[in-house]
């Protein structure tokens, strides 16, 4: 079942031009900046205090994601062994 | 009469036919089962039946209420997803033990007391098991044998708990237990094993990756959600569970991010879901029991969606590692299209699943005044985004192309990925159905602009963040390794420090037989001086020289006699 080659192999795809990758960076820019701001047209129905401050979710969203590979990342060197660490 | 039948048992004795139907048929036979299961379900009352007399205490086999007929209806319907995806699988062990696993699952469900449901959990542990030894390899056979052994385990702790539980009470009817009843932290424990808390959780993450392609997407519904019910039944509201829950949701998705084996990365954020029902169940209030549940039964949806289009991938291309995978949209667009609503159903975006289920949760600890565990249950939620969300099907996918070219997955497992998104979506778009099923009465409503519109801020910055992340190289490459996890402990630690113990006591025994030795020889060559042949006692004598002594005695005597 493994690897059967079709026609589409030579195929160029959209996504394969890097010039499209980066469209799609930059529309996701847009859409968090119109998300940022959207946050004045709207009556926020939350909990905590903070919950109101402009953004919040996306900053923290951010920031979180951020960290967490990051952090991630450095565990790798206490954590990581070769791939058949159990086997041998 | 087929009604009156406890549901479980309608499945595991529908078992022992499956390896003798040939051909077509099993896979029919197979689907029809939990079919009629769930016709079953809709003509069951509430109440009770199957109330037998057993050591000494009333037990009842059966137990109908909403909370077990919800239970009941997922796990139904997931196996039947199930089957349709498996139905070009021949093998007659891994077909049985299934079905064997999902009716003791459900059996356990619908369980009335404590000692019936110990009976079907070791059922679900053993049947487990073999679905997972079902694939025939090594490693499967290693981590089957590790995974019986806990699973074991807390079955044990479940009966122990039982037995001081029923000793105190005189009841083994399984309500609320809580921590104050006797063996009630024995029970928990034992839960606790099955649900995969934190340092409990690592036979998860070891040994669902290693079963059969369809025995992954089996084995990922029903054991840890069977423990979701339990702690949902017999410990709500237990305050404990609320920080075991956010711990839960936040450790695993740090090792999601750098593991490489795609379906291993989805059983840590398995681990983080289980997190989220975890924390629901402690907050104990109506909205957030029935998050809890909701999002137990959005999420063997969602899950089963993802293990089945890494499935697929596996089927195909023969690895699920993200090192050797990327581009496969190219020539399986359809799985790809599959795997991301499964991936925005677990992120729960708007009109997804998932977005239904979890904010109840959310909204729960934060209006029960829990901040800092909110805090955390809004970080795992950009993390499981992250991780689940992107890593997948970006890496699986999309990331730099691989040159693997496979087929689109086969018809039967397109088809059941398709009912399965069609429901996940289904689910986000009109949760009336799902509401009606809940415990209590719901009186939430999903869909306000605070909402969407703080969800989507959350999710599209953290999928900012990954993308510039990517963009910069800062994002860690998937390499091909070995990540240590608990595991560490009792595959390497502990067989180490048997070792050592063997070595260092080999040791030590052998220098106390050098000194007990050398002692002996010296005691044993005084007591030869002394009473060995050679020696002067007991040397041995030529019998002239004896009678010559004698002789020489008996003319002292006489010189005494003569002259005394």
């Amino acid at each position: 079942m493994t690897q059967a080659p079709s026609k589409e192999y030579g195929k160029k795809y959209w996504l394969d031009d890097m010039r499209n990758v980066n469209k799609i960076f930059r529309a996701l820019i847009i859409v968090c900046a119109l998300l940022f701001i959207s946050d004045f047209f709207y009556e926020k129905h939350v909990v905590y205090e903070f919950e109101h401050w402009l953004g919040f979710f996306g900053l923290f969203g951010f920031s979180v994601s951020f960290a967490l590979v990051l952090t991630a990342r450095e565990l790798r060197k206490i954590l990581m062994r070769d791939e058949d660490f159990y086997d041998r | 009469m087929i009604v009156e039948f406890p549901p479980g048992l309608l499945m595991i004795i529908g078992a022992i036919l499956v390896p003798f139907i040939k051909g077509n048929l099993r896979p029919i036979y197979m689907l029809a089962l939990p079919l009629v299961g769930i016709w079953q379900l809709t003509g069951l009352e509430h109440g009770t039946f199957g109330t037998m007399s057993a050591f000494g205490f009333e037990q009842t086999h059966v137990r109908i209420d909403k909370l077990s007929l919800l239970f009941g209806y997922i796990f139904y319907l997931s196996a039947s997803l199930g089957m349709l995806f498996a139905w070009k699988n021949t093998d007659r062990m891994e077909q049985t033990s299934t079905v064997v696993h999902v009716g003791a699952a459900i059996g356990a469900v619908f369980a009335g007391d404590l000692i019936t449901l110990f009976f079907y959990w070791e059922l679900t542990a053993v049947s487990s098991a073999v679905v997972i030894w079902s694939a025939r390899t090594k490693r499967a056979y290693r981590a089957g044998l590790r995974y019986l052994i806990i699973h074991i385990l807390s079955g044990l702790l479940l009966l122990a708990g039982t037995a001081m539980y029923s000793g105190e009470t005189g009841s083994v009817t399984f309500n609320n237990i809580g921590l104050d009843s006797p063996g009630g932290l024995f029970i928990l424990i034992a839960f606790g094993i099955k649900c995969a808390f934190p340092l409990l959780h690592n036979w998860l993450q070891d040994a669902y990756p290693e079963a059969t392609v369809t025995g992954t997407v089996f084995l990922s519904a029903f054991a840890t959600k069977l423990a979701v019910y339990a702690l949902a039944r017999g410990y709500a509201g237990t305050q404990e569970l609320i920080w075991i829950g956010a711990i839960m949701t936040a450790f695993p998705i740090f090792y999601a991010v750098i593991e490489n084996d795609l379906r291993r990365v989805l059983t840590y954020s398995l681990n983080n879901q289980l997190g989220f029902m975890v924390t629901g169940i402690g907050i104990g209030t109506t909205l957030a029991i029935n998050g809890a549940v909701s999002h137990a039964f959005a999420h063997i949806l969602y899950k089963g969606l993802l293990f089945m289009s890494m499935g697929a991938v596996l089927h195909r291309t023969g690895t699920v590692k993200g090192s050797e995978l990327g581009g496969l949209y190219k020539t399986m667009p359809w799985t790809t299209g599959f795997c991301i609503v499964g991936a925005a159903s677990i992120s729960a975006f708007p009109l997804f699943s998932g977005f239904v289920t979890k904010s109840m949760i959310l909204t729960a600890a934060a209006e029960e005044g829990h901040l800092v565990v909110f805090l955390v249950l809004l970080f795992a939620s950009a993390g499981v985004f992250h991780h689940s969300g992107i890593k997948i099907p970006f890496f699986a996918f999309f990331a730099h192309d691989s040159g693997k070219r496979p087929r689109e997955a086969p018809f039967n497992m397109l088809l059941a990925m398709g009912l399965t998104a069609f429901l996940c979506v289904g689910i986000g778009v009109y949760p009336q159905p799902l509401f009606a099923l809940l415990p209590f009465p719901v009186d939430y409503a999903p869909y306000t602009t605070t909402h969407v519109v703080t969800t989507l801020q959350l999710l599209l910055f953290s999928g900012l963040a990954f993308a510039t992340l990517q963009k910069t190289g800062l994002y860690p490459a998937e390499l091909r390794s070995t990540v240590l996890d608990t595991d560490y402990s009792y595959r390497r630690l502990a067989p180490l420090a048997i070792g050592w113990i063997m070595k260092k006591g080999g040791e030590i025994i052998n220098r106390l037989e050098k000194v007990v030795s050398l002692r002996m020889a010296k005691f044993f060559h005084l007591v030869f001086q002394l009473s060995g042949s050679e020696s002067a006692l007991t040397r041995s004598q030529q019998t002239g020289s004896m009678v010559m002594w004698v002789i020489i005695v008996l003319c002292g005597y006489l010189a005494f006699y003569l002259f005394g």
